[in-house]
């Protein structure tokens, strides 16, 4: 466990100001309390500073997580959201998408967002800005990339894909054994 | 009486001086292999006997010889197979040479034609320099110099080499400390190998180089950046304050205008208006005598006029000038 260098801390905030924008300075300095970032094993953890002090007596072969991981540096040395950091993307997101109650299941099997399945999405989005998807009575349902600029959304039959999928709530059943 | 006995011994003299005696004297005994039926005579002939009787001389002293093998043979064990009297003979004790010649080796293939085999390093290898009788003296070399001495030499100190390495493997493998080796002595030193030396040189004193000068505009040699990280329990107010500090730099990198969102804004606006005005087209297409909407300028005849006009008094102007 060690904090992030500045190279990391820049990859890293670069793809989480993709769905926050400068909401990250909230999650930086909040008034209930010192919250920090921490690497372990390739991942990020939004941590309370108090439990990543006792976190570091345990050995780091032991220590499996910590806080909230928030997802991983790849290989290649680029950052990797989970469905984790949903809990903390979801309050501040900029951009979002609502999606259809029959179109729920689908982009929680992991499939990108339909345009049928579009219920609303925020005005201004642009190409590949990253979005969070929500479900119609405002239940956070994961995150992704829109495909689609809110505009071009109005013109495009049923069948296109409006936005990527990255990642969904139905990955803490799907993928249990590998979320961590 | 005694004339039947005289004359049954008569009759075997007479018999007798028939046959001759199978008792045969020989100066030095003849050579049988009985095994081969042969005897070999080596006893030296007589050339007076020979020159006066020469067929019968041969034919006694073949009769002679053959009566010993004779005589040899019936010295063996004798067995009797159907009224027949046989003699097993044994091996024969002269070796005779064989009667047909070596047979030939099989050709050698294709593969087997060619060159042997010969490992690529090691004893008898192949392309093996040391076995050079001659060697070319480089453009660039000493002609003095003496190549076969200088192969040697380069070969002894390889292997000089390979052995430190092996040590030092051992060493490395028992953990124990591995001794290094220093900077070894180049005839062309690069300029690396320079500042490298020069550093230790500069190290190598009783006080580990603490005061040695510096020379002017000296540059140290650089050795590998150690990689660090900040300290996990350090002091969390500046390491937000930096990390708001990559913030601030990352956002305010981006463009102020956004591109695309500029456009996708436009079309929006521009489809606002549109669908406003295909609103108010059908409204109004109920009544046929539908008049376009007014514009500030007046009709465009008048408006052609009065450029013409315009432009018709610049020119006449002109003319004027002139006239």
């Amino acid at each position: 466990m060690r904090p992030l260098t500045d190279d990391e801390t820049k990859t890293f905030f670069e793809k989480l100001s993709k769905y926050i924008g400068e909401n990250i300075k909230l999650l930086l300095d909040r008034p209930d309390g010192a919250y920090c970032f921490r690497l372990h094993k390739d991942r990020v953890f939004y941590v309370r500073e108090d439990l990543m002090k006792k976190a570091g007596h345990i050995a780091r072969k032991n220590l499996i997580s910590l806080g909230t991981s928030f997802g991983k540096f790849t290989k290649t040395g680029l950052f990797r959201l989970h469905i984790t950091a949903l809990d903390f993307l979801a309050p501040y997101a900029k951009y979002k998408i609502w999606v259809k109650p029959n179109a729920e299941q689908q982009f929680l099997y992991g499939h990108h967002v339909m345009k049928s399945g579009l219920g609303r999405i925020t005005e201004n989005t642009t190409q590949y800005q990253g979005l969070v998807v929500y479900s119609m009575n405002d239940l956070p349902l994961g995150f992704g990339v829109a495909a689609k600029s809110t505009a071009e959304c109005r013109h495009t039959d049923p069948m296109t894909v409006i936005a990527f999928h990255q990642a969904d709530i139905g990955e803490y059943i799907r993928s249990e054994d590998t979320i961590l | 009486m005694a004339d039947l006995v005289e004359n049954v011994l008569r009759k075997a003299a007479e018999k007798e001086s028939k046959y001759k005696t199978i008792e045969v004297e020989k100066d030095i005994d003849v050579d049988i292999d009985v095994g081969l039926l042969l005897a070999s005579d080596p006893n030296p002939i007589d050339l007076k006997k020979i020159r006066a009787h020469r067929e019968k001389f041969l034919q006694d002293l073949a009769r002679d010889n053959t009566q010993l093998l004779i005589n040899r043979i019936w010295q063996l064990p004798t067995e009797k197979v159907e009224d027949a009297i046989t003699v097993k003979l044994p091996d024969p004790k002269l070796l005779l040479p064989r009667e047909k010649r070596i047979p030939k080796g099989k050709p050698l293939t294709k593969w087997g034609k060619k060159q042997e085999w010969k490992p690529k390093w090691g004893y008898k290898r192949a392309n093996d320099e040391t076995q050079d009788w001659m060697i070319e003296v480089p453009d660039n070399a000493d002609p003095n110099e003496d190549q076969f001495e200088k192969k040697k030499k380069a070969r002894k100190e390889r292997g000089a080499k390979n052995e430190l390495q092996r040590l030092r493997n051992i060493a490395r493998s028992q953990k124990s400390k591995v001794p290094g080796v220093g900077l070894t002595p180049t005839d062309h030193p690069s300029k690396d190998h320079v500042t490298k030396a020069l550093t230790a040189a500069r190290k190598s004193t009783a006080s580990i180089g603490k005061f040695t000068a510096n020379l002017k505009d000296e540059k140290t040699a650089k050795h590998g950046k150690k990689r660090k990280f900040e300290s996990n329990y350090g002091d969390m107010k500046s390491e937000t304050k930096k990390q708001l500090n990559i913030l601030d730099r990352i956002t305010s990198k981006k463009p102020r205008v956004d591109v695309s969102q500029a456009v996708n804004q436009h079309i929006a606006k521009e489809e606002k208006s549109r669908s406003k005005f295909n609103k108010s087209f059908s409204k109004k297409k109920d009544s046929r005598n539908r008049k376009p909407p007014e514009k500030n300028f007046k009709k465009g005849k008048n408006n052609k006029v009065k450029f013409q006009g315009k432009n018709n008094k610049m020119k006449f102007q002109g003319k004027k000038k002139r006239s």
